[in-house]
């Protein structure tokens, strides 16, 4: 098991910097997810980790030694690429063996360590098989197999679900975690998938163009985006955005005025408050909203903003409501029940309990 | 515009049978989506559709005619790849007016213009026109591919997933955006994919296909809530549907080895006369278990969180009694801890009955 710990880690190629002074502590046990958009450093991050790419600047820690320049194989972590790598001439008992006795172990520390991963992963039926006879779904299963049989401080893994289909991909989401809770190594996972870093991380951390955005859980990410660009890129339907302008109502109060509607949008006295203390006054702003808080009615009601439905999208325990705003597309979520008619009028408000407001200039959350 | 028809379609490749005689019609403008795993035969049914293969057996009818003998470039149907093909030195424009001016057409110069300017308005590509389109992002390269299918106003549109080289969040977007296209065009969508997302929020219908054979056809609402199979049942949702092994014994249900026993509905009782004390399996979608603190009164049942999956919006919790493990919809307000024991309250009205044997539903 293994706490790691990275500290002002930088990497150059060339003129471009992937990473750029990151800092992070993985603590034993730890189910970490790097997210981010391709390009954002997180692989280059994972290599640094792994010893495959030696940082330019800063330090790696593992179990608190210093490991910045020590070789990948001597790290005693287990990186998996892709799950498929398999040798195809060898059975599933000869591929998850291969790296016991490629390091010399004897013939019953070896049965004793195959029986743990065919117990942890449910692959005793096919211990005498070829890859080639294996459905995807268990050649997964040997793959990960080889990386746990030998014991590793450490799991790396990257995209290893990226190339499957949608419904195979969710399966293996919930098994990665639950061999994660199972045998409770220090994981790092590589994604660009925002739904795989909610359902398997306990901690996530943002990445963009080589910049540490955000870490935290996947709740604390989801309810409290620090900007702009981690709003948009958890959540799924995403969160809304309307620009906005703050400005007086007649009786003094600070409202928040949509740039393409002719509209006000009243905000709590809390938030009324960040807004004066800051000074954001006078600045654009950007309301974030996500589609379960907003609210969708077929009567005008107090504050609710009159507008006609574009689409509706039906999920099964779910609907997702897309209303025009202006040029932008509010997606409002709803239950099962609720299906109006395209080009209805229909009225949404906002619950201001949830929101989030950001600067528009540098994306910041303000809240 | 028009309809689609498939009569006993069948497709072989050497040993494989990629269709096996497929029966299908498309309603005239229709957004009729063919949803299944990689290998089941969805690329090859449009294929066949377009006249790119020649069937073993059967007939393709476009518009009530049989085009099996037809060239694709005759059948009048636009085709739109995964892997979007855009002339690459070609401005937009230039891309969106090539298929207006081969010689089966013959538009005049305005004519050409004032389709291209159309289709830009329905697309908002219209300030991308001169761009050359090695500089537009993803998602606008799409809209381009899209725009030259739908410039010529073919009978028949057939995409195969044209969304997922796309971003997750550029999906979402583009999801409303087709599904608003194809009301605004009013033609026929004959759409392929492996997303059950996309095939629930925008297909009208909606056919499920493994192995070269349709599993079930319906709505978005009908597959979902009345799956004809445990395939179907599984395909569709997310998360998961919970399938458990069970017993009848008169009008209760047994889970695995008497993990949990519940009482069963009147209605699903005459149902399962001829199941008594025969396995079956009993789905479940996590939605319809709710998670309590508290014993509710029917059908709640002690189990333990093993782990837990937050989703911002909602918590998905992995709950075990016993040898069972199951998933189940919380709230995040719950607040719910991992190792902590909770009330798993079944909503058994809404569960799913399936044969064991043959695995369709009771």
């Amino acid at each position: 098991m293994a706490e790691i710990v990275l500290k002002d880690i930088v990497k150059r190629f060339g003129d471009l910097i992937a990473v750029n002074n990151l800092s992070l502590n993985i603590k034993d046990k730890e189910f970490l997810v790097l997210l981010g958009p391709s390009g954002c450093g997180k692989t280059t991050t994972l290599r640094c980790i792994s010893g495959l790419e030696t940082p330019d600047e800063g330090k790696i820690f593992i179990d608190g030694e210093d490991v910045t320049i020590r070789r990948a194989s001597r790290r005693d972590i287990a990186f998996v690429f892709q799950l498929y790598a398999l040798y195809p001439h060898m059975t599933v008992y000869g591929n998850i063996t291969y790296p016991l006795i490629n390091q010399r172990y004897s013939k019953e520390k070896i049965k004793k360590e195959v029986d743990r991963v065919v117990e942890i992963l449910k692959i005793k039926h096919i211990l005498n098989k070829k890859p080639r006879e294996l459905s995807g779904g268990d050649m997964q299963r040997v793959a990960l197999g080889r990386a746990i049989v030998r014991r590793p401080k450490a799991f790396l893994l990257d995209e290893p679900i990226g190339t499957l289909d949608a419904k195979f991909r969710e399966e293996m989401r919930t098994e990665l975690k639950k061999l994660h809770v199972d045998i409770g190594a220090t994981t790092v996972y590589v994604t660009h998938d925002q739904v795989d870093a909610m359902s398997m991380g306990d901690s996530i951390a943002i990445m963009n163009f080589g910049v540490l955005q955000q870490v935290g859980t996947p709740n604390e990410i989801y309810t409290n985006p620090k900007n702009l660009f981690v709003a948009n890129f958890i959540g799924s339907p995403g969160m809304n955005f309307i620009n906005c302008n703050p400005a007086m109502d007649s009786s003094g109060k600070l409202v928040l005025r949509p740039l393409l509607i002719d509209t006000f949008i009243p905000i709590p006295d809390r938030i009324q408050k960040i807004i004066l203390d800051k000074k954001e006054e006078e600045k654009e702003l950007v309301l974030g909203v996500r589609p379960e808080d907003v609210m969708l009615s077929m009567k005008k009601g107090e504050n609710y903003i009159e507008t006609k439905v574009f689409v509706v999208e039906t999920a099964g325990s779910y609907n997702i409501i897309d209303i025009k705003l202006g040029s932008d597309i509010v997606r409002v979520r709803t239950l099962p029940t609720i299906a109006p008619k395209i080009g209805e009028t229909v009225y949404i408000g906002v619950d201001m309990k949830r929101i989030s407001i950001f600067n528009k200039k540098d994306g910041n959350s303000i809240m | 515009m028009a309809d689609v028809k498939l009569i006993s379609l069948t497709k072989t490749f050497g040993d494989i049978t990629a269709i096996d005689s497929m029966n299908l019609e498309i309603k005239d403008k229709e957004f009729f989506i063919l949803l299944g795993p990689t290998g089941a035969g969805k690329t090859t049914t449009l294929r066949l559709v377009a006249g790119l293969e020649k069937p073993d057996k059967g007939e393709v009818h476009l518009d009530k005619f049989c085009v099996n003998n037809l060239s694709p470039a005759v059948r009048d149907v636009a085709f739109v790849f995964q892997y979007y093909t855009l002339y690459p030195n070609y401005t937009v424009r230039q891309n969106l007016e090539f298929p207006l001016r081969s010689n089966l057409r013959r538009l005049s110069k305005p004519e050409i213009s004032k389709k291209v300017a159309e289709v830009a308005r329905v697309l908002h590509i219209e300030n991308l026109l001169e761009r050359e389109t090695i500089n537009l992002s993803g998602g606008e390269m799409q809209r381009v591919a899209i725009g030259r299918a739908i410039v010529r106003t073919p009978k028949v549109f057939l995409m195969d997933e044209p969304l997922s080289n796309l971003d997750a969040k550029l999906r979402e977007e583009m999801r409303a955006e087709l599904a608003r296209l194809h009301l605004d065009l009013g033609s026929t969508f004959f759409y392929v994919t492996h997303d059950q997302i996309e095939a629930m929020t925008m297909g009208d219908r909606v056919a499920v296909l493994n192995e070269g054979k349709i599993l079930q056809i319906g709505t978005p609402d009908e597959i979902y809530n009345l799956p004809k199979d445990v395939f179907v049942a599984r395909f569709i949702g997310s998360p998961i549907i919970n399938l458990f092994d069970a017993t009848i014994e008169k009008d209760t249900l047994i889970f695995g080895k008497r993990d949990m026993v519940c009482s069963i509905f009147e209605k699903q009782c005459s149902l399962l006369k001829n199941y008594n004390k025969k396995n079956l399996i009993l789905g479940i979608r996590p939605e319809d278990i709710e998670v309590s603190r508290e014993k509710q009164k029917d059908n709640s049942f002690k189990s333990t969180v093993y782990f837990k999956q937050s989703m911002g919006i909602e918590d998905i919790l992995n709950l075990k009694i016993n040898s069972i493990i199951f998933k189940a919809i919380a709230s995040p307000k719950l607040q719910t801890k991992v190792g902590e024991t909770v009330y798993a309250n079944i909503n058994i009205d809404r569960s799913h009955l399936f044969d064991t044997e043959t695995n369709k539903r009771i």
